[in-house]
């Protein structure tokens, strides 16, 4: 059986599961929810087929087609792709529970082929190595994610879709343009063969020029971030949570790549200035979040914070920091993931999400209401959740590398959180002074809430075994100094 | 300069115009056309830039990026489109609600 | 801030975009000139394993072998900007139910050509430029031409034909793909004597579904109870 398990090309069964979850569940859309629960339970079973593989026998490289790079296209599977896959399985799993409860019949025949795709997306992007196949799956990516947040229907939604519908499509022109001169430079486009053929030139600044601002659009890095909050506020609670939890990730992923792999190493100004963006957008993310008035524009904005977080890495740029902030962002992921789903469960039972009239929603949905708590522990960054060992780990390179600024940052950001957290919780408990009705909330929606957002405050504990994970391949030691 | 050179450059232009309509123009239906004459920018540069092969014959990588490339295109446009129509019928307006002060406004 | 105010601000936002952005095609365009003037890039190499590709058109074999993997992405990607347009509204047919004779004509005339041209298309795709989604774009403007001129079958058929012949390239591409994995390891690598009949088989059943494709994305919604 051991061998059976090393054999299997797990990084293609990722892959093409969800595609072909999706293929059937688009032919038989009477059976897409049995369909698309089947797919989401086979998907982490590869993926931890997957991890296996890795930590038995290394990084693996797959050449598809059998032609190998630079003619054909590679699979690279190390322990980033791996951490990444294992949100997402996680992550993804979670939101295939809660939707199958979430959406009526007619609407769940078009999410799940969507949300499959989407979900064979994301795998083929965190394991590509190679920068045009990248453009290809951000597209998909994109495309499906717009097509999710349209299902919602009303006005807000529709504009909110076709905003970032210009918006994703402007970063991935960008992002091509840049490939297009890196493949003009050096004849490839297969990362790891750039890695060893790049050199300073004006087309390659260009390239990365061009390939960050368009990777920073998707990934909404303030102040790039103004899509963002209508378009996770007014989707359907999954499609928000997916797309807070995981879309946003991808783009950061890809600029992890080429900053680690293929950029040249640029002066220390860069660094500080994605540091500063980062900084800016943790202070104004929480301090909008504050301002608002609806609970998803809450959550919404409280992702455009955390985002800020990963950027700080990168002027402190020791491989510590690089783990405190992908630490932080698995955790982000299950954190965010729970917080939208508590906001679909309170939407769904008092048919509206204005914050100051969340009627006694502690005694009705209590189990919602420790899910939203639970993941804002995670948020704020309290012990022993994933957010306190990243921040923890980024403290700690802060201080090390004696940039005690971005520490400062750090703790305003935690401050802020623990501030719009309790802002809702407060009004959890207080009656409200008109009455709405109240509608029955399907238990599974309660209940994949509260896993994830446990999940998000046990993370610390496996601390560890995760770092561990990160160091298979290591992209973090390249020389990259800030 | 040989003529593969003016073919880059003339997709660098498209692209940049492309750019400046998308970010000045206030109707959608430009938006998206602007999006368009960015890609086939984008797309110019891909293939000039690979005939510069000594032989005569171009790369064909390029070429098949570029195939790639218009497909992509096609089906996002198509869905912008899809898109324009129902904020169309929904709203009664083809623009952003708080066109102009985009990058200012927030909710 | 009054009218005078906003208008002079709007137009000093102009100029300062139109400065910026002149500046990025400056810099672009010096980014360009400072490329070599010769580069291979990847032909020689394509042109090395031409023969084992299976077909001797060397954008078709890039395309459908050496980075077929691609394609196949590509081809999920038509399909779900369908998703995205069937899931906003029902599709209206743009047709007039008493066509004007010269529409009528043409399309008696030119259908069944567009129909032969892209077989034709797909056929020569191996050795001279064709293939799968040049042939399929002739097939979709086929497709618009009926629909335009309100041409219609005179049975009503049910809705999964339709569905089954929209995955049927993907499908078949994902399906001929992991097909291979036991007789040679990896994914999508064509054993050299089948891999010419095995990429037109792929791009047959491709042709269909993009030709399909995007005659549906023209109609901009989903089928409704009168298709």
């Amino acid at each position: 059986m051991g061998t059976a398990v090393a054999n299997t090309p797990w990084c293609v069964m990722v892959i093409l599961l969800p595609l072909a979850g999706a293929l059937v569940s688009f032919l038989w859309p009477r059976r897409s929810v049995p369909l698309g629960l089947v797919t989401a339970l086979a998907v982490p079973a590869c993926v931890a087929g997957l991890g296996w593989q890795v930590a038995e026998q290394g990084v693996q490289r797959y050449a598809v087609g059998g032609w190998g790079a630079p003619l054909g296209i590679d699979l690279y599977a190390d322990g980033l792709s791996l951490l990444l896959l294992l949100m997402t399985a996680l992550v993804g799993l979670g939101i295939s529970v809660y939707s199958s409860g979430y959406f009526e019949r007619k609407t769940a025949a078009v999410f799940w082929p969507l949300w499959l795709f989407l979900w064979a997306a994301l795998n083929a992007l965190f394991l590509s190595a190679d920068i045009f196949n990248l453009y290809v799956t951000l597209e998909l990516l994109g495309l499906s994610a717009v097509a999710l947040v349209a299902l919602a229907g009303g006005a807000d939604a529709l504009i909110a879709a076709m905003r970032y519908l210009l918006v994703s499509l402007l970063g991935s022109l960008l992002y091509l343009l840049g490939v297009a001169l890196l493949y003009h430079s050096f004849g490839s486009v297969d990362i790891a063969i750039l890695a060893q053929r790049v050199e300073p030139s004006p087309a390659v600044w260009a390239a990365v020029g061009l390939m960050s601002a368009g990777l920073l659009l998707k990934t909404a890095l303030f102040p790039l971030h103004f899509w963002l909050p209508p378009a996770h506020a007014s989707a359907p609670a999954p499609v928000s949570a997916l797309l807070s939890a995981l879309v946003v990730k991808a783009s950061f992923y890809i600029l992890l790549r080429l900053w680690l792999e293929v950029f040249p190493p640029s002066d220390a100004a860069v660094g500080q200035l994605l540091g500063v963006l980062g900084a800016s957008a943790v202070l104004w993310g929480g301090i909008q979040a504050l301002r608002q008035a609806r609970l998803k524009l809450l959550i919404a904005y409280s992702t455009v914070a955390q985002l800020g977080y990963f950027f700080l890495a990168f002027p402190l740029g020791t491989s510590i920091a690089w783990k405190g902030a992908l630490y932080l962002l698995l955790s982000h992921a299950l954190a965010k993931a729970a917080m939208f789903m508590a906001a679909g469960n309170i939407l769904r039972c008092c048919g509206h999400d204005h914050i100051v009239a969340l009627d006694r929603v502690a005694k009705r949905l209590p189990l919602t209401l420790t899910a939203f708590t639970l993941a804002g522990i995670s948020s704020m960054g309290l012990p022993p959740s994933g957010g306190f060992t990243g921040k923890w780990l980024l403290l700690d390179a802060a201080l090390y590398t004696g940039q005690w600024w971005w520490a400062l940052t750090l703790i305003l950001g935690g401050l802020l959180a623990a501030a719009y957290v309790f802002k809702v919780v407060g009004y959890a408990f207080t009656p409200a002074e008109v009455s709405h009705e109240v509608r029955v909330v399907p238990v599974r929606m309660e209940w994949t809430a509260l896993v994830l957002a446990l999940a998000a405050v046990l993370l610390g504990l496996g601390t560890p075994w995760l770092l561990a994970l990160l160091d298979i391949g290591f992209p973090f030691d390249s020389g990259y100094a800030g | 300069m040989n003529s593969l050179l003016l073919y880059a450059l003339a997709g660098v232009g498209l692209f940049t115009l492309g750019l400046y309509a998308l970010i000045v123009h206030a109707h959608l239906l430009r938006k998206i056309l602007a999006i368009n004459v960015m890609g086939s920018g984008v797309f110019l540069v891909l293939v000039a830039l690979g005939g510069r092969t000594p032989g005569g014959a171009p790369d064909p990588v390029p070429h098949a990026m570029v195939i790639t490339g218009i497909v992509v295109a096609v089906s996002a446009t198509a869905l912008a489109l899809a898109l324009l129509l129902r904020v169309q019928a929904k709203t009664g307006r083809t623009r952003f609600p708080e066109q102009g002060n985009i990058i200012l406004k927030e909710y | 801030m009054n009218i005078a105010d906003r208008r002079w601000l709007s137009l000093a936002f102009r100029w300062l975009l139109r400065l910026l952005l002149l500046l990025l095609a400056g810099g672009l365009a010096y980014a360009v000139l400072s490329l070599p003037d010769q580069a291979v890039g990847l032909t020689n190499r394509v042109a090395a394993n031409l023969e084992t590709s299976g077909v001797s058109n060397p954008v078709t074999a890039v395309l459908l072998n050496f980075r077929g993997y691609d394609t196949l992405l590509e081809m999920a990607v038509l399909l779900v900007a369908l998703l995205g347009v069937w899931s906003l509204g029902i599709a209206v047919v743009p047709c007039r139910v008493d066509p004007e004779p010269v529409l009528s004509m043409l399309v008696g005339g030119l259908v069944p050509m567009m129909i032969l041209m892209a077989g034709y298309l797909l056929w020569v795709g191996a050795d001279a430029p064709g293939g799968a989604f040049q042939a399929g774009s002739v097939l979709a403007a086929s497709g618009i031409l009926l629909l335009l001129s309100c041409k219609r079958l005179p049975v009503r058929l049910p809705v999964w034909p339709l569905r089954l012949v929209l995955i049927l390239g993907l499908a078949t591409f994902v399906t001929v793909g992991a097909a291979l994995l036991p007789v040679n390891g990896f994914f999508l690598q064509y054993p050299p004597g089948l891999a010419g009949a095995l990429i037109l088989f792929i791009e047959a059943a491709a042709t269909l579904s993009i030709g399909v494709t995007l005659a549906a994305l023209f109609l901009g919604g989903r089928p409704g109870p009168d298709a």
